[in-house]
Formats: C-alpha cells, structure tokens, sequence
C-alpha cells in the first residue's frame, strides 16, 4: 500500500496500528495515489487527472501562460464551458444576444484560447454547455478516484463520485495548467456520520443544511469530509452532489462519499466514461479506494436525521439555517456577542423581526438552479409539487434555470417545463444565473 | 514576479481594521479578462464620490478628497499602513493584484487574513506583520509630511530616517520565495522529471484517466 507519512510507514507499522492511524480513509487513498512527491520547499505536489475551466477563472490565467511562453502540460485534462456570466435569456442568439459587453469579452475569450490550445469546449452554442459542476458528471469526465479542480469554490460537488475535488485560485488555474499539478498541503479527515433514514418527502439539501447548522460555516475548516451512513448511501448521484457541493459551506476543502453500486451505473455508458475491458479494471480499482470499517478519522461528527424537518435559510449566511416548523433567533437570546450581532445584522438585512416564524414570512422569489440544485432529479421533483398549480400573485419572479443544455433537453421531453410554463414560472436557459 | 530586496518610499496610513477584500476591490470589478487595470479600482467606494464601473476611466470619476489615500502628500506611497486583520473576506487574488498595482510594494498591519497573506506571497507584496504598540508609534508619525520608511526584507526591520529600527518577524520559507522572486509555477517545474515520471506510471495504472 501506498501510504505517505512523513516517517517511514514499515518502522512505525505497529504504533501506527495501536494508535489507530494505519488504516486510510477514500480520502488517503486518493492522496496517495496522486502524490508526486514534496516540492523543494516543503509543499506537496498533487497530480491532477480532470482540471474544468470557465470564462470567469480562466482569462488571467491563460495570460500568464501565454506571457511566460508556456505550454499547456497535458491539454487533454482541461475541459471548458462558459457558465459563471453567460445570460440565461435569449441564448438562440447565440454570442450576439449578450447585452454585458464584459460577459461577452469573457466568452470571446474563452473560445479564443480554448482553440489556441486545443482545448475541448462546450461553447455557448453546444447543448451540452452548461454549469461545470453539472456537465462533468453528466459527460462522465468525472470520474471515481479522480483529482479535480476548478477556479470555482463549488467544485466540491464531483466528491459525490468518490474524488477528490477542490476549487481553486486564478494564480492556481495557471499552476495546474502548466505544470498538472496542484502544491497543496494535506488536510485532517472529518468523518460525517449520518444516522436514521432521512424522512420521506426531505432531500439532500435538507439533509447538508442540517449538517451545517451542526458544524458551522467554518467547523470542517482544515478538513475533507467523508459523508457515511445509510442515509447517504440511499441518496441518488444528484442527492450526493447536492450534498458536496455545499461542503465547502461548513468550510471543508473537499466532500466524499464512498463509491458504490449507485456511482457506477451512473457513471457508467456516459460518453467520457471508459468501456470493455478498460471498464472492468476502473471498476475494481474504484472500489478498492473506500475507507475501511476501522479507517481513522481525525474527528467524527454525528448527525442524527430521524427527526428532521425540511430547513429553511433565513439569513445572509448557510449556518443561519431552521426547521420550516421554527422562528428566525431573537439575538438578544444569543450569548456569543460576534454571533448575536451577525443575527441583528442579517434580520435587518433581510428585513425579518426576532422570533418571526418560519412559516410567517412572505416569499418575493423563487428561484430553481445553480450547481446545487439543477439537475434533471431536482427538476422532477419540483414539477412533482408545481403541477397543477400556480404562482402566487404576490411573487415578484419564478424563474427556473436548468444546469446545462441536456437537463434542458431531458425536461422540455419529459413535460416538466410545460409544468413550469403552465404555472408561470419563467423556463430560462442553462447557466449560473448568478 | 520580481525578487524582492529593500523597500524605502513614502508611507500612506489607512486608519481602518478588518479591511475586507472587497473594499480593495469591489466585485463590479473583477470582471476582467486581465490581471492589471485594477490599479484605479483599488478602495474604490473610498476614493470616489459617484458609484463606478468598468468601462469609466479615472478621469470621468469624482473623487472623494477627504480619502488619506487621495491628499497631495501621500501620492507616490509604495508602503500602505494599516490596521489589523486586513485582507479577510473573499478569497480574490485581485486584491493583490490592484494593491501592487496603484504602486504599494509592502503592506504594515498587525494582522492579515489568512488567504491574503498567502496571495501576497504568490504575487510579490510583502507585508508587515509590527505589533500593535509599534503599529501606533507608526501610525503618529506618518502625520509628518514626506514620512518615509525603508523595509528591508533580507535583514527583516523597518528602518525610520532618524535611525529608529523596528524588526519584524517572517516565515523564513516565505521570505526566501519573496526573496528569489520565483513564482510557484517555476518552483514546480524544477520538478518536472518527477511530475513526468509520475504521470508515466499514473497512466499505466488507470489508462482509462488518459483517453482524451
Ligand atoms: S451556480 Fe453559482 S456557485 Fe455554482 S458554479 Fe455557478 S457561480 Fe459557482
């Protein structure tokens, strides 16, 4: 096995079993197995297999190469599609129907470089354009095992599928571009152990904001959270990805959940997924990478799941979160002064009372979509609950935006947008929307 | 990125703690495809009067002439003062970028954020970490005009003209990176045998990583 501790692993074999530390997590074996070695300074250097690039991330550091005179080190890692400021209206027209000249400049410019390098894109007019964190599994160009990264905080999500994945800086977009590896330091294991089964009609979202109103937005700093338990193996692909999208939320560098049946006959047949017998050796090497039952994690976290109600974000920050059936916070009550004045401020911002229930307060917008929720899964079961219905006179704007061109497709052939439609929702092109 | 030796310059003292980056450099402009041409957006809100974007250049703006950093005296300062936990919020490395670019070559706080800290590093800006007591004494004396300092970094102090010598602490890792001016990227590829190596064996281990 390969194991990287910085003492030589045969000396220290038996300590390292009595202290528990021997046996690795996914999280540890992934490490291991892209581990190029330290650098000089002391920094490790981490190979990296699928680096996803946008309009917004990318420009700058496509600049730098280009001003040192460097070569892309392996273009086929990269792949490309404007997602972050490309309009989510009247896409038909192509570039020509941007009005921000500056998201115009930005996707011009990805195309220009992606073709200077050869890089493959799915450009603004290529139905499988959409967000990064929804075209790469849905292309199967991310895959178990796998290193990611992606100048885009949300990158988190593909840990869903057993990899590891992080966003990354601009000056970091230019490293993996030329070098194909990421320095970066090993982080601790935080194990996020969910008990009870998730009550019916609650999803994955419900489920991580619960898990960041335990920790906190930054009580997984330093970490890569390993999700486990029953309720997160019966979670669908999109549940998983809904998950570790927002571990980056509770602070974590990275999400996981193991790989199993599930990840495989999603994964598999995608059309950057591998075939034959090629197939057959990805898979038994995936599932050797799971944690092992007695693996160590620096710290456990215990999430008990029986008893929850659907949760509902009141304020400006995700740990500012309740069940549907309770109130926002009086801060007064709050004992921590940072935390009561951070209260005060976001119920002013948000123009909420203390001690205001849930359920008192009046909706302006409805918004479906982003890298969280987007995917074909999440559209089925929103039309499930719109069907039949309207929006409400007093709502200012329903929009739904789809995660990429093929959840567009998928749900325009299966009736849901005319679910939408019909309900006065705004059925909007595939993007970030931000 | 440029080696970094000695700094002597005029300081400019921005009484103000917890400077988040989007008050260097506020989101409406970080749109760009560039990595310069942030200079004229850096503390944006506090420089102007009228509410910018990208497009406008500095002459269609009005600027605010109460702000420290737009008196007569202070222009040319390449040595920012400033109050601690300076560069928290988002993790921008424009932040960096437009600091160095309006001409800052250090930056003297008590404190800095974290990522701050590491972008300055990946870009060439120094900064400071002085205690609060010093970052005071400092702070008194740059009312005087023409104040200037001179920030050594090989011999870690900051010298006043009168002689007065303030040492400052630094990760000698850190400083030897600022020191030979080498970007991480040149630091990687002097391992580029290994990375190659590595990938030979990587690709035959999980072929199926390689198809495209
Ligand atoms: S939807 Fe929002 S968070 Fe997700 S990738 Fe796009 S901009 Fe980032």
């Amino acid at each position: 096995m390969n194991l990287c501790y910085s003492q030589p692993a045969s000396k220290l074999a038996g300590f390292l079993i009595l202290k528990g530390l021997a046996v690795p997590t996914l999280y540890d074996k992934i490490w291991a197995d892209h581990l190029v070695g330290q650098r000089f300074d002391g920094m490790s250097l981490l190979y990296i297999d699928q680096h996803l690039l946008h309009e917004v991330t990318s420009p700058q550091a496509f600049e730098g190469l280009a001003l040192a005179g460097r070569p892309m080190w392996r273009v086929g890692a990269n792949l490309a599609t404007p997602d972050h400021n490309v309009p989510t209206i009247n896409r038909a027209a192509g570039i020509a129907g941007f009005d921000d000249p500056i998201a115009r400049q930005q996707v011009v410019t990805l195309d220009e470089n992606c073709r200077r390098h050869g890089v493959l894109q799915f450009d603004i007019k290529d139905q499988r354009q959409g967000i990064v964190h929804v075209i790469g599994p849905e292309q199967g160009a991310t895959l178990p095992g796998m290193t990611i990264v992606c100048g885009d905080s949300h990158t988190s999500t593909h840990g869903a599928f057993g990899a590891l994945a992080q966003g990354i800086g601009t000056s970091e977009v230019e490293h993996v571009m030329a070098s194909q590896c990421l320095a970066a330091n090993k982080t601790l294991n935080l194990q996020v152990k969910v008990v009870g089964d998730l009550p019916v009609g609650l999803s994955a979202k419900d489920l991580v904001l619960a898990i960041i109103g335990q920790l906190g937005t930054a009580g997984a700093t330093g970490h890569t959270i390993e999700y486990t338990g029953a309720a997160i193996a019966a979670l669908s692909m999109e549940g998983r990805m809904t998950l570790c999208n927002m571990s980056i939320e509770a602070g974590a560098r990275a999400g996981l959940v193991a790989i199993d049946d599930t990840t495989l006959e999603y994964v598999h047949g995608r059309p950057f997924a591998p075939i034959g017998a090629q197939w057959d050796a990805a898979e038994s090497y995936w599932r050797s990478l799971n944690s092992d039952s007695d693996a160590h994690f620096d710290k456990t976290v215990i999430v008990n799941v029986d008893q929850l109600v659907p949760q509902v974000t009141w304020g400006t920050s995700p740990e500012m979160v309740t069940g549907v059936n309770g109130a926002v916070p009086d801060p007064a009550t709050i004992s921590d002064e940072v935390k009561a004045e951070s209260a005060r401020l976001a119920l002013k911002y948000m123009g909420l009372t203390a001690d205001q229930p849930i359920t008192d307060i009046w909706l302006d917008r409805v918004f479906i979509g982003s890298c969280t929720n987007s995917r074909i899964e999440d559209l089925r079961s929103a039309a499930s609950l719109v069907k039949g219905r309207k929006v409400a006179a007093s709502i200012k704007q329903a929009i739904v935006v789809p995660g990429s061109g093929l959840v567009k497709a998928q749900a325009e052939k299966e009736g849901l947008a005319q679910i939408f439609i019909d309900a006065g929702f705004e059925w909007r092109d595939p993007g970030c929307s931000r | 990125m440029k080696a970094f030796e000695t700094v002597h310059g005029l300081v400019a003292p921005l009484d103000r703690a917890n400077i988040d980056t989007d008050q260097i450099i506020p989101k409406q402009f970080l749109k760009s495809i560039k990595r310069t041409g942030f200079g004229d957006n850096l503390f944006d809100a506090w420089r102007y009067l009228d509410e910018g974007d990208m497009q406008m250049t500095q002459n269609e703006r009005r600027l605010n002439h109460e702000f420290v950093l737009n008196e007569p005296r202070y222009q040319g300062a390449r040595i920012l003062l400033t109050r601690e936990n300076f560069g928290c919020g988002s993790s921008r490395e424009h932040a960096v970028w437009s600091l160095m670019e309006y001409g800052f070559d250090v930056v003297i706080a008590p404190s800095f954020a974290d990522i701050f800290h590491n972008n300055c590093l990946k870009n060439g800006l120094l900064p400071v970490t002085l205690d609060h007591a010093t970052v005071d004494q400092l702070f008194d004396r740059a009312e005087e005009p023409g104040f200037e300092l001179t920030v050594n970094l090989v011999a870690q102090e900051v010298r006043l003209n009168d002689g007065t010598v303030f040492s400052f602490e630094i990760d000698p890792d850190y400083k030897a990176k600022l020191r030979s001016g080498e970007d991480d990227i040149i630091a990687t590829l002097r391992h580029a045998d290994q990375i190659r190596a590595f990938e030979g064996q990587h690709k035959a281990r999980q072929p199926w990583l390689f198809n495209r």
